[in-house]
């Protein structure tokens, strides 16, 4: 309608048909964007509810099950994660200026830094394996807490799980967004999606930012 | 078939007369606001139905104070009910001081029960009419409840921790015990009765077929089995704290909270010692999981209940 | 507009991948409506399976294992895979960008999506059924579901867990339509009131979907990889788990009426001929109910072994969410005071909703009623109160709202004396099936009974036979709408003589709805006006 909107390389037709304008398709993305996060705070949500049930029931035993978890990888993890959030925002701001090669270069570095987590998570997981701490038959927990130390490592298990999934999601969605940047279709009036996959990713690593204190930290603050 | 039709169940415990006058206002007014919405919409619908030169409808906008009058209404009524429904919960979910304890167990698919006296059932109660009976429950394996009609009681039966409810029979006859919470195949045959008697006929039925064992003692036994006197010695100065008088008291704990010593802390110290450890103890105690039965651990509580007992009788 | 109009958007294009791979709402939508038929006629045929069995009191029909596989295969179709997506799904999808006069959803292709996922999260369930089905009723209690059950459970949970994220997307593309996509002068006061409706039964998907999500995920963790979340020998709780259950989906019930209460607004106003009384109060109330919803889960546990005082709060927010709920009836009922009232099939089943609706209603406040609850908790009373609310309420407004669209969603109309019959027998045989039930529950036959005392038979049987009559009241709209598909008159673009912006466009409407995009400058329902005098279609563009 408004043809205010200059034509893209290859005749890439910014404004979806059911929109007006760009403008009201960028605030309705933005929106649905963070309805979305929303829902994902909900869904975190049940687990953060069972895990603040079971620590208050059980804080001895949560606080010997967290002393062996290692805080090291978990704090490289956490900067890891940090540098990866700065990373992300370079590259929206290189989408939103139109400058699509410094787009790429920050979008490759994000993934470069989400597969460095992922890979300190794996190497995190296998230890745990080795020294039986993953619930099930083959459990080993030496002390009194046995039991509960079960419910600890379950529950470490489903939200860094579940988090990784996330992040492999994320991973996903940047070599997405790098297509679509050597394509060259980021420009100041269009650069909503490489937004808000930065929204997701930050708000995936602000679901860590959380997950680090509350799982790694517990046994060292009492 | 048609000549039983039962409409209503019989009232056969103190609280169930409560209940029913409750239910019976609901019903009233169910049937005033329900016949008042059916009346105004039979009304409405013949006398404005739609006719030749009656097409469109008249538009009025809300009126304030109507709707002002049908919201404080309701609410009002609804708050009626929330306090007359809170009284009764209030007193069902209180047993009163000296009821008689029994012990409940519910597993896949059926009820074990034990008296104070020592007398075990299965899927039988015997409890005298005119006396509270507090049950203490828990479940071997998934979530029971514990349901009696003609009592107008219902209580969950859940695995890892005790639930309690109460009654007072004032009939004598056999009631119904029917699990009301799925809990498998047989969730429909896990059926119980309540055999309420005078209070002649219960004592004379505690004396036949007694074991001579009463709860607390077979408690005391099991106490003296696993080995647990050797370390919660009456007297002071051993290694766990002395279970004497403990029943019901505050304990301080060792990281400055407190617990009630009630049934859950019991058995939660015996399953899980070093969840809550007592303040100037050492975490020594190990767990007696797998060691004793739900039904050995409230039998070890019956014996801990009496030690407050005792105490108290000497006291006097 | 007379003489058959142009193109539309069932002829717009033919053939089967015209049809999977359509981002029109109105396509998607009948989709939808195919898909959750068959589910309800899927979910009703272990009705019958069920009613079959409790004709006589000895459980000799069929096997408890197997009678247990019934009602839990029955509620977990009709709750998650016809009552939750029908009136959202079917109605709400063609209807929401209509009745905000915009062209599409805001994500249309997200809106495909969510019926793919849909049908990939039915297609688990169905599965879980051909491999020997499941058992632990459609709440799935731990530590039953998690450790102690033999059937098919991860594979229903997941089913479930998939066909919530439909559920998500779907509210999530509403919101953004409703809050961003609406036609110019349509003021949040001058829309419709299933619009408020569908949005506030949004705002329970958006947030309370997610997590029964988790929560179904945690049980399917911890059955497929022995994690430990629920399980008391490991020190869990396993009322944890219906506290999260219960968090979702006691919303979920407002999931299912609001949506109801949305097109029984619509369907009193078009057959009364005038404005709803008391617009605001109805449009908040939805509102209130939403938000109030998620506060009143516990009353799911008054006998669970919760606190006290647990009890008594949730008993108390119990008692307020009712209130809302009462204004609604009221309104409706004063829009029938002065209107100009017909009975055509539609407003045969809003006023068989306001009825049924307010029996549920009110057999509610027995449940809240914390003393009373304690000995109906769990029996079949409980049962005869939510289908009194679900199948009452819900249905019979889905089954309105059907009839009412239908000509706007085919350009034909059903034939009226059959559907006339229909509602009757529907309302006569629901009342029949469910009635006998809440004496059942007083007389203290629990739930999930496989076999009961001979005392409760009678009762039983006037509920079996009920519910063949509701059978047929069900099979013969089906029979007819299918007719009246070819044979069916003309439609019009208006025959109800309604207000709403849907009936300004051509039936079937365009593919784009709207030729020009409409401009409102007057509120909902004037039914003292002219349409032209609410919408105006004159400049081509916005602004």
């Amino acid at each position: 309608m408004n043809s205010a909107v200059p034509a893209a390389p290859d005749a890439f037709e910014v404004r979806a048909h059911q929109f007006e304008d760009v403008e009201q398709q960028h605030h309705a993305s933005w929106l649905g964007m963070w309805v979305f996060l929303a829902t994902e705070v909900m869904f975190f949500g049940g687990m953060f509810a069972a895990y603040a049930f079971y620590r208050v029931g059980f804080p001895n035993a949560f606080a010997a099950a967290s002393n062996r978890l290692d805080v090291t990888l978990g704090a490289i993890n956490t900067a890891v994660l940090i540098s990866s959030s700065f990373t992300m925002a370079l590259a929206v701001h290189g989408g939103e200026t139109g400058r699509n090669k410094a787009a790429i270069r920050y979008l490759l570095l994000t993934m470069l830094l989400g597969a460095v987590f992922l890979g300190v998570k794996f190497y995190e997981y296998h230890e745990k394996f080795v020294e039986h701490l993953v619930p099930g038959p083959a459990f080993r927990f030496e002390g009194p807490h046995a039991h509960p130390a079960e419910i600890f490592f379950s529950l470490y298990f489903a939200m860094t799980g579940l988090h990784a999934l996330h992040m492999i999601i994320g991973i996903g969605l940047l070599t997405w967004m790098a297509l679509k940047a050597r394509r060259k279709r980021f420009s100041p009036i269009y650069y909503t999606p490489i937004e808000l996959t930065g929204l997701y990713w930050h708000f995936v690593d602000l679901i860590w930012i959380f997950l680090f204190p509350l799982l790694y930290l517990v046994g060292r603050h009492l | 078939m048609w000549q039983n039709l039962p409409l209503f169940p019989q009232q056969a415990s103190t609280m169930a007369p409560r209940v029913d006058a409750l239910f019976f206002f609901l019903i009233a007014l169910s049937l005033f606001f329900g016949l008042l919405i059916a009346f105004l919409i039979v009304y409405f619908a013949v006398k404005y139905r739609r006719r030749p030169g009656y097409e469109r409808g008249v538009s009025i906008d809300a009126s304030i104070a109507l709707e002002i009058f049908w919201t404080a209404v309701p609410f009002g009524i609804t708050m009626v009910l929330f306090f007359w429904g809170a009284s009764i919960f209030l007193d069902q979910t209180q047993p009163p001081v000296g009821a008689i304890d029994i012990a409940v167990v519910g597993r896949q698919w059926m009820w074990k029960l034990q008296h104070p006296e020592g007398q075990r059932e299965i899927d039988e109660l015997h409890v005298p009419v005119g006396r509270p009976v507090k049950l203490t429950m828990t479940s071997e394996d998934v979530i029971h409840s514990f349901f009696v009609p003609e009592f107008r009681m219902k209580m969950d039966v859940v695995p890892g921790r005790y639930t309690t409810a109460w009654f007072e029979a004032t009939k004598e006859g056999e009631y119904p015990i029917r699990c009301s919470q799925y809990c498998g195949a047989q969730h429909s045959g896990m059926l119980g009765r309540v055999i309420a008697m005078t209070p002649a006929d219960y004592q004379q039925w505690l004396g036949g077929g007694a074991t001579g064992v009463s709860a607390a003692q077979a408690g005391q036994n099991l106490f003296q089995r696993l080995g647990c006197a050797t370390c919660h010695k009456s007297e002071g100065g051993s290694q766990g704290p002395s279970l004497a008088g403990l029943f019901g008291k505050t304990v301080k704990l060792q990281d400055g909270k407190s617990a009630v010593a009630d049934e859950g802390y019991i058995r939660e110290s015996i399953l899980d010692p070093q969840a809550k450890i007592v303040a100037g103890f050492q975490p020594v105690m190990p767990t007696f999981k797998g060691l004793v039965s739900e039904e050995g651990i409230l039998q070890l509580i019956a014996y801990i209940k009496s030690l407050s007992q005792q105490e108290r009788t000497a006291a006097k | 507009m007379n003489g058959a109009p142009q193109v539309h958007y069932l002829n717009v294009d033919y053939g089967i991948r015209s049809w999977l791979f359509t981002t029109d709402h109105k396509r998607i939508a009948w989709l939808y409506l195919l898909s959750v038929t068959l589910f309800f006629f899927f979910g009703g045929f272990f009705a019958t399976l069920i009613r079959l069995e409790l004709m006589t009191p000895q459980g000799d029909l069929v096997q408890a294992e197997t009678y247990n596989k019934f009602f839990t295969m029955h509620g977990v179709t009709m709750v998650f895979f016809f009552l939750i997506p029908s009136i959202p799904a079917v109605l709400g999808n063609f209807l929401v960008p209509m009745m905000v006069g915009a062209r599409d959803l805001a994500f249309p292709r997200l809106n495909l999506a969510s019926w793919y996922i849909f049908i990939l999260g039915g297609l688990f369930t169905l599965a879980s059924a051909a491999a020997g089905g499941v058992d632990t009723g459609w709440t799935f209690y731990t530590p039953y579901s998690s450790i102690y059950s033999n059937s098919h459970v991860a594979l229903t949970v997941v089913g479930v867990f998939v066909t919530g994220f439909s559920s998500i997307l779907t509210g999530l593309n509403f919101v953004v339509t409703i809050h961003k996509m609406r036609a110019p002068g349509l003021t949040w006061f001058r829309l419709p009131l299933f619009i408020w409706a569908i949005y506030a039964t949004s705002i329970i998907f958006i947030l309370g979907t997610p997590v029964i999500a988790i929560t179904l995920l945690l049980v399917g963790l911890e059955r497929v990889f022995n994690l430990g979340f629920f399980d008391p020998a490991r020190g869990g709780d396993p009322v944890l788990f219906q506290h999260l259950f219960w968090f979702y989906s006691h919303p979920a019930v407002y999931i299912m009426v609001l949506p109801a209460m949305g097109v029984e607004s619509e369907l009193v106003t078009a057959f009364a001929r005038r404005r709803v009384f008391g617009y605001s109060f109805v449009a908040f109330s939805s509102l209130a109910i939403a938000v109030i919803g998620f506060l009143v889960w516990g009353h799911h546990m008054f006998v669970a072994g919760q606190s006290v005082h647990a009890g008594l709060i949730f008993s108390l927010l119990s008692f307020l969410v009712a209130i809302p709920s009462a204004i609604k009836v009221f309104n409706w009922t004063a829009t029938l005071h002065r209107g100009s009232i017909s009975y055509d099939a539609p407003m045969l089943y809003a006023l068989g909703f306001i009825g049924l609706f307010t029996i549920g209603g009110l057999t509610g406040l027995f449940l809240a009623s914390i003393g009373v609850d304690v000995h109906v908790h769990d029996t079949y009373f409980v049962i005869a109160h939510f289908h009194y609310i679900m199948v009452g309420g819900s249905v019979m407004a889905y089954l309105g709202g059907i009839h009412f669209w239908w000509p706007k969603m085919t350009g034909r109309t059903y034939p009226e004396p059959v559907a006339r019959v229909a509602a009757l027998i529907v309302f006569l045989g629901f009342n029949l099936t469910f009635f006998p039930q809440f004496v059942l529950g007083y007389l203290g036959m629990p739930r999930r009974y496989h076999a009961y005392p001979p005392e409760f038979q009678a009762l039983n049987v006037m509920s079996s036979a009920g519910a063949s009559i509701l059978a047929v009241g069900y099979v013969l709209p089906l029979i007819y709408l299918i007719w009246s598909l070819r044979y069916g008159r003309v439609a019009g673009r208006n025959p109800w003589g309604a207000r709403g912006l849907e009936w300004q466009t051509p039936s079937p409407p365009p593919t784009h709805n709207f030729d020009v995009t409409p401009r409102v400058v007057a509120e909902a329902y004037a039914y003292d006006k002219e349409p032209e005098e609410t919408y105006e279609f004159g400049s081509p563009s916005r602004a």
